[in-house]
C-alpha cells in the first residue's frame, strides 16, 4: 500500500466531499453537515463543534480511504469507475443505515419515539436523512461518488 | 380575513439583536424574518391578511394591556377577561442564554401563557408562510418532536402544550388554563444545520436567563437625568436593532409600513444607513456602550471599505450591497399601501452627506481611545479626496426623494464636517499624510458657497438649497456638526423660519415642505433635534425640556417611536420601531443632561463665590 497516496488523496477526497456537502448547506438544498453533527457528540456549543466535528470528519475520511484502498488491493485494480460505484455504494450504507443508527448512538440526537429531553436535542435525520430537507440524499450521493471518483482515479495499485 | 387593522402602534418588538418579531396586542407575531433582519419573512400578516402568523389569545372577550418586564425586551400581554386574566409572555432567548450542556437553536422564541386569576379558554393559531408566502411548505406532525414547517431544506419547528391539531394551511389548539397553570410553546427555526429543538422544560430556565442578560446589559447603561426611563427603553431598542454578529445597526426590522396610508411610499428599512453612523456614535459612546459603539465603527470601516472611496447610502448587515428593489406583488400591503417593496433602489443614490457621517463617527471613536490602523487612515484621506472632488456635486440628500438631484445645503454642511475633521484629526496627530492645504482650501470654498449662496437674506434663513427659499429640517444639525453657534444670529433666525415653514403642531416638525396636495406624517426624529438644538444653547434650557416633553407621548405605550406621527391622529407612521427616531431621543437626552450639568455647575459656583 502506497501511504502517501492513501494520506494525500483520502484528504483531497474528503475535502472535496466535505466543501459539496457544505456548498449545499450554503445554497439551501440541504441542511446536512456530517461535520456538526459529529462534533455535537463532544460539545453542545455549535461553533466548537463544528471545528471538532471537522477534524474527526477528515480523520474519518482516511479511515474510509482505507476500505477503499484495500478493496483496489483485493481486487488488483482501481480506476474511476470501481471509485464511483464504490462511493455509490458507500453514499447507500450512510443514508440507510448510516443514518438510522445515529439517533441510538450520539449523545444528543433526539429519538422520535421518546421525544425530547435536556440533552438530546438535535434533529435526527430520518430515513435517506429526508428531515434535513429532501435534495440531502442526492446532494450526499453526490457527494460520496466525487469521493470515490477521486479516490479510485488517483489511487493507483501498481 | 382579518376584519380590521392593527395600528402600528399597537405592535411591540421582541428580538435578539440577530433578528427581531413584531407582535400586536391580541398576542399575534404578524412579523418575522429568519434567520436576520432582512431575510424573507416567515409572519407577513402586518403587509397581507395571508401572509402569516403565530396567535395566542383568549377566545373569550378580553382587554389587554402590556409592558416589557423592567429593563428587558421581554413582553408581558396580559388578557383581562370577564372569567380571569392570563398573562403571556414573548421572548427570543439571547444567545448567550445557553443552558449547560444544552445546544442552541439557530433561532429560537419562546412563547409562555400564565394564568393569574380564575378560568381562561385560550386558542393558539400558527399559520407559517415562508419566504414572503411565496415558497411551498409542507406542515408534518412529528409526535413527541412537535409539528414541522418545512419549506425546501429550511425548517421551522413548532413545539407546544397546546393540544395541536394540523391541517395542510395551519395548526390550531384549544385549552382552558386555570389559575396558577401554564402553557409553553416554541418556535425554532433551522436554515443551514441540523435543527436543533428547544425541550418546553427549559422554557422558564431560558426566560430567566434572558431577563437577566437584559438587566445585565442595561445596567452598564450610564445615564442619570430624569429621561433615564425614556433613554434605557431607546437603547434597548437600538440594541435590538444592532445586528450582535457585525456590529451593524438596521434602520427598523420592517419594510413597507407606510409613511402615508394607502400610498406608495413604503420602504424597505432592514439595512444599515450611513447617514446615522456619527449619531449612532455618538449615542452609543455617550449612554456607555462603548462595545457596541465599537463594533459599529469596525463594520463601518469594513463595510465603507468595500466600495471606497465612493460610499453608497446604505449596506446590509455584513456590509454588502444590498441586492436590487423588487416589489411583493399579491401582497395588498399595509391597509393596502402598495407596493410592497424588499430591498432598497436608494443604495444606488448619491449622498455627500455620508461622507461627513462616517468621519465624523471615526472622530468619535478617536476621541474615546480608538486607533486608526494604516489601511483606514488611507481610506479616510480617499474620502477627504472624494469631498474635494465631489462637493460641487448636486446628490439626492438625507431625505432620499426620488427625483432630480439638487445643491443640498445638508449636504454641503456634511462635506464641510468631513474636511473639518479631517483637518482636526490631522492636527491630532492621528491622520497622517494628508493634503491638509487642499482639505483646508476646499472647507473654506464650501463654508463660503453656503454662507453666500445657502443663506436667504429674504427669508432670513438658512435655505433647503443652494439660491433656493424651502426649508429642510435637517438644518437644524448645522450646530451638532460645528459649522455654526447654535446662537448665532443666523442660526437663531433659521430656528424661526423652521418652526414657522415645517411646524406640523406642538413640537412636531415636518421634515421638508411638502408640494402643495401631498400629505405626509410629521418626521419623529426632527423633533428630537429641535428639543436637542434648543438644549445645545439655541434656547434655554426650560425650553429645551418642554420641546422634549411634548415629544414624549407621541411614542406608543411601551415607549417604542416609529418614523413619523400623523399630526391629525398622533399615531405612528412608517416602519417600526425605527433606529433613528430613538438616536434622536437619546442625543437629545444627552444635550439636556449637559447643560443641565452646565447650568447646575454655574448656580454651584455662584452659590459659592456668594
Amino acid at each position: 500500500m502506497n501511504v502517501g497516496a492513501w494520506l494525500l488523496w483520502g484528504f483531497a477526497a474528503t475535502v472535496l466531499l466535505t466543501t459539496l456537502m457544505a456548498a449545499g448547506q450554503g445554497l439551501g438544498y440541504t441542511r446536512m453537515s456530517i461535520p456538526y453533527m459529529l462534533g455535537a457528540a463532544f460539545t453542545p456549543h455549535r461553533e466548537r463543534a463544528k471545528v471538532a466535528g471537522f477534524f474527526v470528519h477528515l480523520v474519518n475520511g482516511w479511515l474510509f480511504a482505507l476500505v477503499y484502498i484495500a478493496a483496489f488491493h483485493t481486487l488488483g485494480r482501481s480506476g474511476v469507475v470501481l471509485g464511483g460505484l464504490m462511493g455509490f455504494v458507500h453514499a447507500a450504507f450512510v443514508l440507510t443505515v448510516g443514518m438510522r443508527l445515529v439517533p441510538g448512538m450520539h449523545p444528543r440526537m433526539a429519538v422520535e419515539e421518546q421525544g425530547l429531553s435536556e440533552k438530546r436535542q438535535l434533529e435526527p435525520p430520518g430515513f435517506l436523512a429526508l428531515n434535513y430537507g429532501r435534495a440531502t440524499p442526492v446532494w450526499t450521493t453526490v457527494a460520496h461518488l466525487i469521493y470515490g471518483l477521486v479516490l479510485g482515479g488517483f489511487y493507483s495499485v501498481g | 380575513m382579518r376584519e380590521t387593522w392593527h395600528s402600528i402602534d399597537d405592535y411591540a418588538i421582541i428580538g435578539n439583536c440577530r433578528s427581531a418579531a413584531l407582535v400586536s396586542r391580541t398576542g399575534s407575531i404578524d412579523w418575522l424574518c429568519w434567520p436576520r433582519f432582512d431575510s424573507p419573512s416567515v409572519f407577513g400578516r402586518l403587509l397581507d391578511p395571508e401572509g402569516g402568523s403565530w396567535s395566542i389569545a383568549p377566545t373569550v372577550p378580553y382587554r389587554s394591556t402590556r409592558r416589557y418586564l423592567p429593563e428587558t425586551n421581554v413582553l408581558e400581554t396580559t388578557f383581562h377577561c370577564p372569567g380571569g386574566s392570563v398573562r403571556l409572555l414573548d421572548f427570543m432567548p439571547l444567545q448567550g442564554a445557553r443552558l449547560d450542556d444544552s445546544a442552541v437553536p439557530e433561532q429560537e422564541i419562546v412563547r409562555i401563557l400564565v394564568c393569574d386569576r380564575g378560568e381562561v379558554p385560550v386558542t393558539l393559531r400558527y399559520v407559517p408562510r415562508p419566504h414572503y408566502g411565496m415558497k411551498r411548505f409542507r406542515l408534518r406532525e412529528r409526535g413527541r418532536l412537535g409539528v414541522r414547517t418545512e419549506a425546501g431544506a429550511e425548517l421551522f419547528l413548532l413545539e407546544s402544550e397546546f393540544g395541536l391539531k394540523v391541517a395542510p394551511d395551519g395548526v390550531s389548539g384549544c385549552a382552558t388554563l386555570r389559575a396558577g397553570e401554564r402553557l409553553r410553546s416554541t418556535l425554532v427555526h433551522a436554515s443551514q444545520w441540523p435543527a436543533v429543538f428547544s425541550p418546553l422544560t427549559q422554557a422558564e430556565q431560558k426566560l430567566d436567563q434572558t431577563v437577566s442578560g437584559w438587566r445585565a446589559w442595561t445596567l452598564r447603561l450610564r445615564f442619570h437625568g430624569p429621561e433615564r426611563d425614556w433613554v434605557v427603553r431607546s437603547a434597548l431598542v437600538l440594541r435590538l436593532l444592532v445586528f450582535a454578529p457585525s456590529g451593524a445597526v438596521v434602520g427598523a426590522p420592517t419594510t413597507s409600513l407606510p409613511e402615508r396610508v394607502g400610498a406608495d411610499l413604503n420602504w424597505d428599512y432592514r439595512y444599515c444607513w450611513l447617514r446615522d453612523a456619527s449619531m449612532t456614535v455618538r449615542a452609543l459612546f455617550g449612554i456607555g456602550c462603548g462595545a457596541e459603539a465599537d463594533s459599529f465603527v469596525s463594520w463601518l470601516l469594513h463595510a465603507t471599505r468595500l466600495t471606497r472611496p465612493e460610499l453608497r447610502v446604505l449596506y446590509d448587515v455584513f456590509g454588502n450591497l444590498p441586492r436590487g428593489e423588487r416589489e411583493r406583488t399579491g401582497w395588498s400591503g399595509y391597509r393596502e399601501s402598495r407596493p410592497v417593496r424588499l430591498g432598497n433602489a436608494a443604495d444606488n443614490q448619491l449622498q455627500l452627506d455620508v461622507y461627513g457621517e462616517v468621519i465624523d463617527a471615526a472622530t468619535h471613536f478617536i476621541a474615546h481611545g480608538g486607533e486608526f490602523d494604516p489601511e483606514t487612515e488611507r481610506m479616510l484621506r480617499a474620502f477627504g479626496e472624494y469631498v474635494c472632488r465631489n462637493w460641487e456635486q448636486p446628490d439626492e440628500g438625507i431625505w432620499e426623494p426620488r427625483g432630480e438631484r439638487r445643491r443640498n445645503t445638508h449636504s454641503l454642511v456634511l462635506c464641510w464636517a468631513a474636511l473639518d475633521r479631517l483637518l482636526k484629526l490631522a492636527r491630532g496627530g492621528n491622520l497622517h499624510r494628508a493634503p491638509l492645504e487642499r482639505f483646508a482650501m476646499n472647507r473654506e470654498m464650501i463654508r463660503e458657497v453656503i454662507e453666500s449662496r445657502a443663506w436667504n437674506e429674504q427669508k432670513r434663513s438658512y435655505v433647503a438649497t443652494l439660491d433656493g427659499d424651502g426649508m429642510d429640517a435637517a438644518l437644524l444639525l448645522m450646530p451638532w456638526y460645528g459649522y455654526i453657534a447654535p446662537d448665532h444670529p443666523r442660526m437663531q433666525s433659521t430656528w424661526q423660519f423652521l418652526r414657522r415653514e415645517l411646524g406640523a403642531g406642538g413640537s412636531l416638525l415636518y421634515r421638508y415642505r411638502l408640494p402643495p396636495g401631498s400629505r405626509e406624517g410629521a418626521f419623529g426624529i426632527c423633533s428630537f433635534w429641535a428639543a436637542e438644538y434648543l438644549a445645545a444653547g439655541g434656547g434655554s434650557l426650560d425650553e429645551a425640556q418642554r420641546w422634549f416633553d411634548a415629544v414624549l407621548p407621541h411614542a406608543n405605550d411601551l415607549g417604542l417611536f416609529g418614523e413619523e406621527i400623523d399630526p391629525t391622529t398622533g399615531r405612528v407612521l412608517g416602519n417600526f420601531p425605527q433606529a433613528f427616531t430613538h438616536l434622536g431621543l437619546i442625543s437629545a437626552a444627552l444635550r439636556l443632561a449637559e447643560r443641565r450639568g452646565v447650568e447646575t455647575g454655574a448656580a454651584d459656583e455662584t452659590r459659592r463665590r456668594a
